[in-house]
């Protein structure tokens, strides 16, 4: 085999050497997180300088604009750690397991965060800082399967034979959370109180969509810079695991 | 199949000889149940209302307790390590398992319901429906336990940990076990319950012996 | 913007506690990047 017939490298093979993956996409941080400052600002000057209030709620919609990313980003984040776990488990890739290491943190700050914003938004629009609605209770389940998920990460010593088994854990919850979702649903439904408490907001003009969609994205290129700088720290971690050893052993690096 | 049974046959004479552990669990079971009055207050009304929640609750921590038992002491002598490398499939062994701790955790739970259902002010009614909708729900807790006990079988002191993931997976158990018995909608969400809830076990019962032999051959490598 | 109307404290409230949340996350991710390049460092490692 010539170097003319030696088969094309695809990108995700040549991301799958940790060292290259780190030295390839360092470069993108500074650019990345720019953009993330440029757009959070943007979105929060848009959010109370640039919208009005809703007719229905007041003021209180431009709660929607931090609530709405946050439970996307949740939500966003764990089908980022199932396709991870896939790769894990199926492609084996060598960084799948740290992709998925990176994001559960990450997930669980988020879905803690459309908690607290969804709990602020009930107060004054509901009533009641918490409701046992569909959603709330469906988000409340996430965050325990996200925090299982970072628990069970930290009982392992070695990480490398923890990834598989969060992988099926992260598979299987996967698997639940439609479950658990209709689940919730129907208990809701069944117990419904007399005040409606619906998360989805107003009916949206165009000047209330804008600071939404800002919001969006700037939350999902935070989340994409975190993970990437996560992503770098477990690598490196990871060397330092293999260095420690062998500084134990008496070898030399 | 002789396999199989064999392993089915060695759990359950190491769970009766074993212990009293079963009286155990049983006893953990019956005294949830027995100190909710004291908790809520003995008010006849209230606790026919929770009796049915009660019930699953005392269920569910009961299996929890019955968790660590499952795999851990066949991995502390080694049995566990045999049976990675025996021609039965560790799927079919897993199998064997739920079916085993369900007979030893869930089986007598549902046989000491009718006292729960006494003390808590049942009526017959509800409580028939509470005995079949712990047999119909009971089964997949089993299933989700067992495979939360095998994703922490090579942890130490995983046994902390297991309830914790299972937990959320369970919710939809308790969601249709106790919708079985006291549905809000009326009688024909009880059947759609019961449905639901059959459906659950059907499939955490076929796929969790999968899920956790991959889980214990990757704890252990 | 300025007068947000009668449920202020609300809004107020979930903004900072987003904002707080951001912070520690980016604070931590930004910690744990720097202890564990030190470390590296330490250890005598100069790949990075």
């Amino acid at each position: 085999m010539t170097l003319d017939d030696a088969p094309k490298m695809r990108w995700w093979n040549r991301l799958a050497h940790p060292g290259q993956f780190v030295s390839w996409t360092t470069p993108l941080i500074l650019p990345l997180t720019i953009l993330t400052a440029a757009l959070m600002a943007l979105g929060l000057w848009f959010a109370f300088f640039n919208s009005p209030a809703d007719y229905q709620m007041g003021d209180t919609v431009r709660i929607m604009y931090v609530h709405v990313p946050s439970a996307w980003l949740s939500q966003f984040v764990y089908g980022a750690m199932t396709v991870s776990a896939l790769g894990t488990l199926v492609w084996r890739h060598p960084l799948a397991d740290v992709a998925m290491k990176a994001a559960a943190p990450l997930g669980a700050v988020y879905t803690a965060m459309a908690l607290f914003t969804g709990s602020m938004w009930g107060r004054p629009t509901w009533g009641t800082f918490w409701e046992w609605d569909g959603r709330m209770t469906s988000t409340l389940i996430m965050l325990f399967i996200y925090l299982g998920i970072i628990a069970l990460w930290r009982a392992f010593d070695d990480q490398l034979r923890a990834a598989r088994v969060v992988a099926i854990f992260t598979l299987v919850g996967a698997v639940n959370v439609p479950i658990i979702k209709f689940s919730v649903d129907w208990w809701s439904t069944l117990h419904q109180p007399a005040s409606v408490f619906r998360a989805d907001g107003p009916t949206m003009p165009g000047s209330i969509l804008t600071p939404l969609f800002i919001m969006f994205f700037a939350f999902t290129f935070l989340s994409i810079t975190l993970q990437l700088v996560a992503m770098h720290t477990e690598v490196r971690r990871r060397r330092v695991a293999t260095l420690e050893r062998k500084a134990v052993r008496g070898e030399s690096a | 199949m002789s396999g199989f049974l064999g392993i089915v046959r060695r759990d359950l004479r190491l769970a009766l000889t074993g212990g009293g552990e079963m009286m155990t669990l049983l006893l953990f079971f019956v005294i949830v149940g027995a100190i909710t009055p004291f908790a809520v207050g003995p008010d006849q009304a209230l606790l026919a209302r929770i009796a049915p929640g009660i019930v699953w609750i005392a269920a569910f921590l009961a299996m929890l307790l019955g968790l660590d038992r499952l795999l851990r002491p066949d991995r502390e002598d080694g049995t566990l390590a045999l049976y990675r490398l025996a021609d039965l499939p560790m799927a079919a062994i897993i199998a064997a398992k739920v079916i085993v701790y369900w007979l030893t955790s869930a089986l007598p739970l549902i046989v000491a319901s009718p006292f729960l259902a006494l003390i808590l002010a049942m009526d017959a009614e509800a409580f028939w429906r509470t005995m079949v909708s712990l047999l119909l729900g009971t089964p997949a807790l089993a299933a989700f336990g067992t495979f939360g006990a095998a994703v922490t079988v090579a942890i130490r002191r995983g046994g902390l940990l297991a309830p914790i993931l299972i937990a959320p997976l369970c919710v939809p158990v308790l969601i249709f076990g106790v919708g079985a018995i006291a549905p809000m909608g009326g009688p024909d969400q009880a059947q759609a319950a019961m449905l639901l809830l059959a459906a659950l076990s059907l499939m955490a019962v076929a796929l969790a012996p999968f899920a956790a032999a991959l889980a214990i051959d990757w704890g252990e490598e | 913007m300025i007068d947000l109307g009668e449920h202020a404290q609300f809004i107020a409230a979930a903004y900072i506690g987003v904002f707080l949340g951001m912070i520690a996350l980016v604070g931590w991710v930004v910690v744990e990047s720097r202890r564990t390049r030190k470390r590296l460092a330490e250890l005598g490692d100069k790949r990075g």
